[in-house]
Order: structure tokens, then C-alpha cells, then sequence
């Protein structure tokens, strides 16, 4: 005696009366055609299978009703709207609006404060920080790191070395306008030469200016006639802009050479690469894409993550 | 030289001529390249042809009292080469995505995640998968039609055609040809090659079911025939578009804007529905009652999901565009017809479980039949959570993230990836006329690796989707986004590392697999097999076709 099968009834071997060919561990009759040894038992649909099946199908023509479900048939002139007049654009403009309509009342605040009310004013500090973090994820961060940790070539943004400016405005600034981005006229700007490269200096003379870069970083090179030489180059072709001791200027955005920081490595062959190919590193002008709340707001974030001035 | 030989050779001869034309026409440099490589495949295809055609003498090659076994053969062999191959790309690739700088090479643009991922993509589905497809379609359909395959030499045209368009694809990946629709990247005069060979697939299957020797034609050859159909039909409208010239390798889509969108994923839905499901279901419904030896659980079942399946499956793709520029009207179409879909695929699944009923002793003595049972179960859990995220709400959260990646290897892994295995250890014990296989305690190890392995993907894959998906969605309490998309990469590490441990188990099963297929090929057997194992089940099938009724 077999247990009852609740879950996949089989089918019954009386109700038939033509020739059967019945399964004998099953006791099902089968359809009678067999391909290569397979045979096909004759077991009926299961009933679960069915009923949900049906229910499923009931769930749809519902949904169907209350929601946007058929074209715009030829003489409708729209699709259907659906009983319950659901709508994905309706909806979305709706939330964009609502979103929208909560920043306002900060949003305008912040158009109106100067940068250091903004900071000052507890509540304002804190609705700029929340919109800087946000914008700096999605539009900083990819060059310049999550928290402005910074990469090689990319200036870390928590630390007090700043390039341009490390003051509010001088960071909103330089956010706004970008740097050596030529599409913007106001941006700040400036060119070292390709000394190597466009034959300013030969290789030898390189070596000596990276020897005194060494120098004044305060590491031993071991070549002090090295040095000298490359005293006397310096202060013929760098130390207008990078200053007499090399401690830099930032209103061309010459970095200062003596700190130990380095924004495209300080290893002998990458300061060799540097005044050979020059860098001139780039910076969108943010002003053409984000607006000014959104601005201000990064501008507040910056000036927060570690030496703001 | 018989006539199907000849008119293989005489089409080659044309696409070689073509090929030197659109080779001396080149407009770029890998056109070029393409072109010649074509040459030459085609070239040493035609030798072949000649040399195999000399050395034939009096023997009829297409002895119609004899089924075509050797192709089945290669298959089985072609399956497993590029199966491995595969995934071994999908672990490279997971890699990379774990550990971003591991495989960057800046001079070498062919180990950029962006050509290897569809190299992967294409390698299992359509390399591995389909190689599959072709080598038990033409196994079963001649079972079960008691019928030599038609077409002479046309089914070898196929099979190489295919390896052919596979190289293409390829080689196309990695030096950057691509026509950027997922799924269908290979360009204009790759998908033109394929189309000849799948409507040359076409004729095969249509012509041996038309001389068949049965009255009636089998469940599985309706899945082989509605997967061969379909995917000509999507192939040729997904592919529409414009050449830049006959020397280019660049086209342009027919379509543009939402249409194009909706084209794509009428085409990349399909092809989980035609290729990874109604085909492999045919793989089942053949090799689960012949292993277990048993009939299949219900004609009348069968009969209404096949029907069910392929009317319903086919609305189902505007579910991939929730929330998009997609008029919700579709939206609600492809997401009802998903639901509907849920039992009509779950009829395939307890047809082929309920097919043990009386041999349920098998799941524990044979692990080939526990494979197959078990990729049931992962199609079952698939084609469930399918529907549950074709519902717009829960796609709102599961969209772009990774739990659609789980989902899709849940079923690749579990279902097609298991029901293959187990039609590839069926195949070459059977076909290499082998008592059992070389060893079933190494089938115990693929499986298990396998099936550990699939775990690790799947749960590491939901955890990080719909860890992402609530991060996306996440606002501080000044209305701006909680986290920077950086910030959800980063979040999804630890499970990228379990998600690659994964892959590299499911990885070494098939490299067990594939030693212990050559193997049983070669004749070795295992001299302790287990005691209960079922090496008298299944005496190899004779290779001489049955007398006609």
C-alpha cells in the first residue's frame, strides 16, 4: 500500500477503457507512445499548480484594470489610465517637488549668507555640510578620494597645503572657475614649461635641478657640485614662480618644493619626469554644472575637512 | 563526393571568396584582421573537407542505418573546452572587480573589464550553453525520431559554423569590435554568419523530425524546435542595423531611443527564455527519464506549460525597463506576464522531479541524477524569484544592483550549468559505449564544490545588492543622498571576495568534470566504485538505428 498522495494526485487506471499500458510502481496508466524507451504517464494536471496559476492570472487582469495597461489602440487616442490613475511621471515629478520644496527654505538661506555666516550660524553649517558631503561623493570624489584623502596627481583636500587658496572664498573660487579649465575665462591659470621636453634644459642640467630639489627638501643627494649647479638653474628658470628658497606661490599655484609633499610623487625619477614634462594638472569649472547653493555648499565641506584657512 | 558535401564546400568557397573581397576592402585595421582570419578558417575548413573526402573510399559517410554519434561526439568535447574557458573569464573578471588594479594593464586593452565581461558573458552562454544545445539536440532528436540526422554534411556545417562565429565573437571582444547591445555584441557580418548556420540548424532539426520514424514527435524536441525558432527570430530584429560599409566593422541599430531599449531586452529576456530555458528544459526532459528510467511524470502537463511558457514568456521583456522612459502601459504588461509565467515555468520542474516518483533511490546511489534533480530545484528557485522581481516594487530596490546578478547565476550556475553537466556525464558514458563513468565519487566532488559554490554566489550577491539598493535609496535628514556611490562600491567588497571564492569553487568542479569525462572517454574505470553503484543501468544504447515499425 502506497501512502496517499495529497500533493501530486495520479490518475486513475479505471476511468480508462481502451488497451492500457499501466506503470507498474506507480499503478498510472501511460499515453501509450514511447521514444527510445521513454514513456509518458497520463498523471492530470496538479491541482495546486492550477489554482495558483489561476490566481495569478486573476492578479493580473486586477492589476491590469487598476493600473496604465493597454496601448493606445487604433481610435482610443490614449492607452488606458487605469481605475486607480497611477502615474510613474506624475509620481516622480511630485517627489522631486516635495524634496525640492524642503531644501528651499535652507537652500535660500544659503544663497543669502556669505560663506562665513554660513559657517557661524549652527543650523545653516549643518544643512551645507549635509548638501557638500552629497555633492562631494558624486562629483569630487572621483578624483580627489571619499573625504578628500586625495591620489597622485589628485591634491588631498584634508590636509593645509593648498595650491591656490585654502580660504572660503579662495575654495569656492577655484570651484567655480576651475583650474586651467580654458573654457572659463576667469579660471585660474598658469603653465610650467616642458623643460626636457621642449628643449629648455638638457638632461644633464635636469639632473642638477633634481639634485637641488632634492636638496632643499632636505634630503641628501651626495653630489654637492650637483647641487650648486642645480642652485644656479633654479634660480635662472624656477624660482620665479616656485620662489628664491622654493617654498612656492600660490598665485600662480606653484607648490612649495621644501614640505616632503608631493603631488606627483617625490621619488628622484618622478621630480626628474616632472620638470622634464611639466604637469600642469586640470580642474573642471564646477560653476557650468552645479548651482550656487550647491557651490557654497562644497565650498563649506572643503574649508571643513582638515587645514581650511 | 555526395551532394551535401559538395554544397557545403560550394558555400564555403563563396564565403572564402567574400571573405578576400571584404579583406582587400578593409576600411580599418580590424576588419582586416576578421576578414582574414575568416579566410583562413575557412581555407583549412575547405583542406579538410578534401582530405577527409579522399580518404573516404567506398564507405558511405552518411550511412542512414547509423546515427551521427562522432559530431554528438566533438560536442560533448567542445562543450567542455569552452565551458571551462568561461568561467575561467568570469573569475578573472570578478577579480578585477574585487581587486580593480590586480589585472590592469594599461598597454594591453584586452584585459579591460569592459571587452572581458561579454567575452565571459557569450563564452557561457553561447559557447558553453550552446554548444550544449547543439550536441544533445542532435543526440536526442535522433533517439527519439529513430532517424539519422538529415542533411549529410550539413550538421558538421553547423557545428564548425558555430565554432566559427564563436572565434569571431571572441577574438571581436578583446580587440574592442562590439556592437554594444548586451547579449548580441558581436558586429553586423558576425551576426549575418550566424544567421546562415542557425537557419542551416534550422533545416537539420526540421528535416530529421520530417523523416522520422516515430508517430509522434517527443516533449523534448518541441523545446529544441521552439528554442531554434525563436532565437532566429530575435536574433535577426535585435541585429538590424546598418553597415557603415562592406569593408567596416562598424554598424549602426535600426533603432533608436526607448524602442531600441525595449528591442534589447525584448531580445536579451528571450534569450534566458528561449536559449536558457525552453532548450535546456528539452536537455531535461530526455535525459532525466532515460538516467532514472522512468516515464515522465504527465503527458497533459507537459503538453499546457510548453504552450503556456513560450506564448507567455515572450511579453515578459519590459521588465527589465521599469521606471524608465518605457511607457508604463508596457511596464505593466511585462510585469503581469511575468507573474503568469511563474507556474507555466514551474510546470518543467515537477515534470522532471515527479519523473523519479518509483526510483527516488536514485537521488542517493547515482549523483548524476542528483545533479539534474538539483538543477531542477535552482530553476524552480529562479523562475520564483523572477517574477517576485519583475514586480515593479520590489525592482524599484533590486534594479541595477546586484541581486539581479545573483539571480541570473542562480539560474546559469544552478540550472543550466547543473542540467548541462549532467546531460555531458549521460553523453560521454553513453555515447563512448562505458560500463559507468571513470569515477562517481569525482562526480560527488563536482557536485558539491558546484553546489557550494553557487551558495557562496548567490547569498553573497543578494546581501550586496540589496545592501546597495538601500543605500542608493538612503536620505539624511536635509533631504540629500545618505551615501556617494563611491561609498556603495566600497560597501560591497567583502562580498565581491565571497562572490569570486564562489566562482573559483563552481570553477575547479567543472575542472574535475572535464578529467573525469576524457577519462571515461578513454576507457578508464575506477576499480572501487561504490557498491551500490548503477553501472548496469543504462547499457550503452546500440549505435545502429532500430528497425522501422
Amino acid at each position: 500500500m502506497r501512502p496517499p498522495n495529497y500533493l501530486f494526485k495520479t490518475g486513475s487506471p479505471e476511468m480508462s477503457d481502451h488497451t492500457k499500458d499501466i506503470d507498474q510502481p506507480t499503478g498510472v496508466e501511460t499515453t501509450g507512445h514511447e521514444w527510445d524507451g521513454i514513456k509518458e504517464l497520463n498523471n492530470p494536471l496538479p491541482r495546486w499548480w492550477l489554482y495558483i496559476w489561476y490566481a495569478t492570472i486573476a492578479f493580473s487582469i486586477v492589476y491590469m484594470i487598476a493600473m496604465p495597461a493597454l496601448p493606445a489602440l487604433p481610435g482610443l487616442g490614449t492607452n488606458t489610465r487605469g481605475v486607480l490613475g497611477e502615474s510613474d511621471r506624475v509620481n516622480v515629478a511630485r517627489q522631486v517637488d516635495q524634496l525640492r520644496s524642503e531644501r528651499t527654505v535652507a537652500g535660500t538661506a544659503l544663497l543669502d549668507a556669505s560663506l562665513e555666516e554660513i559657517e557661524t550660524d549652527r543650523s545653516l553649517q549643518q544643512f551645507a555640510m549635509a548638501a557638500g558631503e552629497s555633492a562631494f561623493g558624486d562629483n569630487c570624489a572621483t578624483c580627489h578620494g571619499a573625504g578628500g584623502r586625495g591620489a597622485k596627481g589628485y591634491p588631498t583636500l584634508a590636509d593645509d597645503i593648498w595650491l591656490w587658496s585654502g580660504t572660503l572664498d579662495g575654495i569656492e573660487y577655484t570651484l567655480r572657475h576651475g583650474i586651467r579649465h580654458e573654457e572659463d575665462p576667469e579660471t585660474r591659470f598658469s603653465i610650467m614649461p616642458a623643460f626636457g621636453r621642449d628643449g629648455l634644459l638638457t638632461r644633464a642640467q635636469i639632473d642638477d635641478v633634481a639634485s637641488y630639489v632634492f636638496d632643499i627638501s632636505g634630503r641628501d643627494v651626495g653630489d654637492d657640485e650637483a647641487v650648486e649647479r642645480g642652485q644656479e638653474i633654479f634660480a635662472a628658470q624656477c624660482a620665479v614662480c616656485h620662489g628664491e628658497n622654493g617654498t612656492g606661490d600660490r598665485k600662480v599655484g606653484a607648490p612649495n618644493l621644501t614640505d616632503q609633499e608631493w603631488l606627483f610623487g617625490g621619488e628622484y625619477r618622478e621630480v626628474y619626469n616632472t620638470i622634464y614634462n611639466a604637469r600642469n594638472a586640470h580642474m573642471p569649472a564646477w560653476g557650468e554644472r552645479l548651482d550656487d547653493a550647491t557651490i557654497k555648499s562644497l565650498a563649506v565641506y572643503v574649508h571643513s575637512l582638515g587645514g581650511g584657512e | 563526393m555526395d551532394t551535401s558535401t559538395a554544397s557545403v564546400a560550394g558555400m564555403l568557397a563563396v564565403f572564402a571568396i567574400l571573405a578576400v573581397f571584404i579583406a582587400g576592402n578593409a576600411m580599418d585595421r580590424l576588419m582586416g584582421i576578421h576578414a582574414t582570419l575568416f579566410f583562413f578558417a575557412v581555407a583549412a575548413w575547405l583542406v579538410g573537407i578534401g582530405l577527409w573526402a579522399g580518404k573516404l573510399g567506398d564507405r558511405d559517410p552518411f550511412d542512414e542505418t547509423k546515427y551521427e554519434d562522432t559530431l554528438v561526439k566533438f560536442g560533448v568535447f567542445t562543450s567542455m573546452f569552452w565551458g571551462v574557458a568561461g568561467f575561467l573569464v568570469g573569475i578573472v573578471i570578478a577579480l578585477q572587480l574585487t581587486w580593480p588594479n590586480l589585472f590592469y594593464f594599461e598597454q594591453w586593452g584586452f584585459t579591460n573589464f569592459g571587452r572581458l565581461r561579454p567575452l565571459h558573458t557569450s563564452a557561457v552562454i553561447f559557447a558553453f550553453g550552446g554548444n550544449v544545445l547543439l550536441a544533445t539536440s542532435f543526440h536526442v532528436v535522433q533517439r527519439t525520431t529513430r532517424a539519422r540526422l538529415f542533411g549529410g554534411m550539413l550538421p558538421w556545417f553547423v557545428f564548425w559554423g558555430y565554432q566559427l562565429f564563436i572565434v569571431l565573437a571572441a577574438t571581436g571582444y578583446l580587440m574592442g569590435i562590439t556592437q554594444s547591445r548586451e547579449y548580441a555584441e558581436p558586429e553586423w557580418y558576425a551576426d549575418l554568419w550566424l544567421t546562415v548556420v542557425w537557419v542551416a540548424y534550422l533545416l537539420v532539426f526540421l528535416g530529421t523530425l520530417w523523416k522520422r520514424k516515430e508517430p509522434h514527435i517527443y516533449v523534448a524536441n518541441w523545446f529544441y524546435l521552439s528554442f531554434i525558432v525563436t532565437i532566429a527570430m530575435l536574433h535577426i530584429v535585435n541585429n538590424l542595423a546598418v553597415p557603415v560599409a562592406i569593408g567596416s566593422a562598424k554598424s549602426y541599430a535600426l533603432f533608436a531611443g526607448v524602442q531600441d531599449a525595449l528591442t534589447q531586452w525584448w531580445y536579451g529576456h528571450n534569450a534566458v527564455g528561449f536559449f536558457l530555458t525552453t532548450g535546456f528544459l528539452a536537455i531535461m526532459y530526455y535525459y532525466i527519464p532515460k538516467r532514472v528510467e522512468r516515464p515522465v511524470y504527465s503527458y497533459r502537463l507537459s503538453i499546457v506549460h510548453f504552450w503556456s511558457l513560450i506564448f507567455i514568456y515572450i511579453w515578459a521583456g519590459p521588465h527589465h525597463l521599469h521606471y524608465t522612459a518605457l511607457p508604463q502601459w508596457a511596464q505593466t504588461l511585462g510585469m503581469t506576464f511575468s507573474i503568469m509565467l511563474w507556474m507555466p515555468s514551474w510546470g518543467g520542474m515537477i515534470n522532471g522531479v515527479m519523473t523519479l516518483s518509483g526510483a527516488w533511490d536514485k537521488l542517493r546511489t547515482d549523483p548524476v541524477v542528483r545533479m539534474m534533480v538539483v538543477s531542477l530545484a535552482f530553476y524552480g528557485m529562479s523562475t520564483f524569484e523572477g517574477p517576485l522581481m519583475s514586480v515593479r516594487a520590489v525592482n524599484s530596490l533590486s534594479h541595477y544592483t546586484e541581486w539581479g546578478i545573483g539571480h541570473v547565476h542562480s539560474g546559469a550556475l544552478g540550472w543550466v550549468g547543473f542540467i548541462s553537466f549532467g546531460a555531458l556525464y549521460c553523453l560521454t558514458q553513453w555515447l563512448w559505449k562505458r560500463k559507468s563513468l571513470y569515477s562517481l565519487a569525482l562526480v560527488e566532488w563536482h557536485f558539491w564544490l558546484a553546489t557550494i559554490g553557487i551558495v557562496f554566489y548567490m547569498v553573497s550577491m543578494w546581501f550586496a545588492g540589496i545592501t546597495e539598493g538601500l543605500m542608493w535609496r538612503a536620505y539624511n535628514e536635509f533631504g540629500f543622498l545618505e551615501y556617494s556611490f563611491v561609498e556603495t562600491v566600497e560597501a560591497k567588497h567583502i562580498s565581491y571576495i565571497i562572490r569570486m571564492s564562489g566562482g573559483l569553487l563552481y570553477f575547479s568542479g567543472a575542472l574535475i568534470m572535464a578529467y573525469n569525462l576524457v577519462r571515461t572517454a578513454i576507457g578508464h574505470e575506477r576499480i572501487n566504485q561504490p557498491a551500490d553503484a548503477p553501472a548496469v543501468s543504462n547499457p550503452p544504447a546500440a549505435a545502429s538505428l532500430q528497425p522501422a515499425e
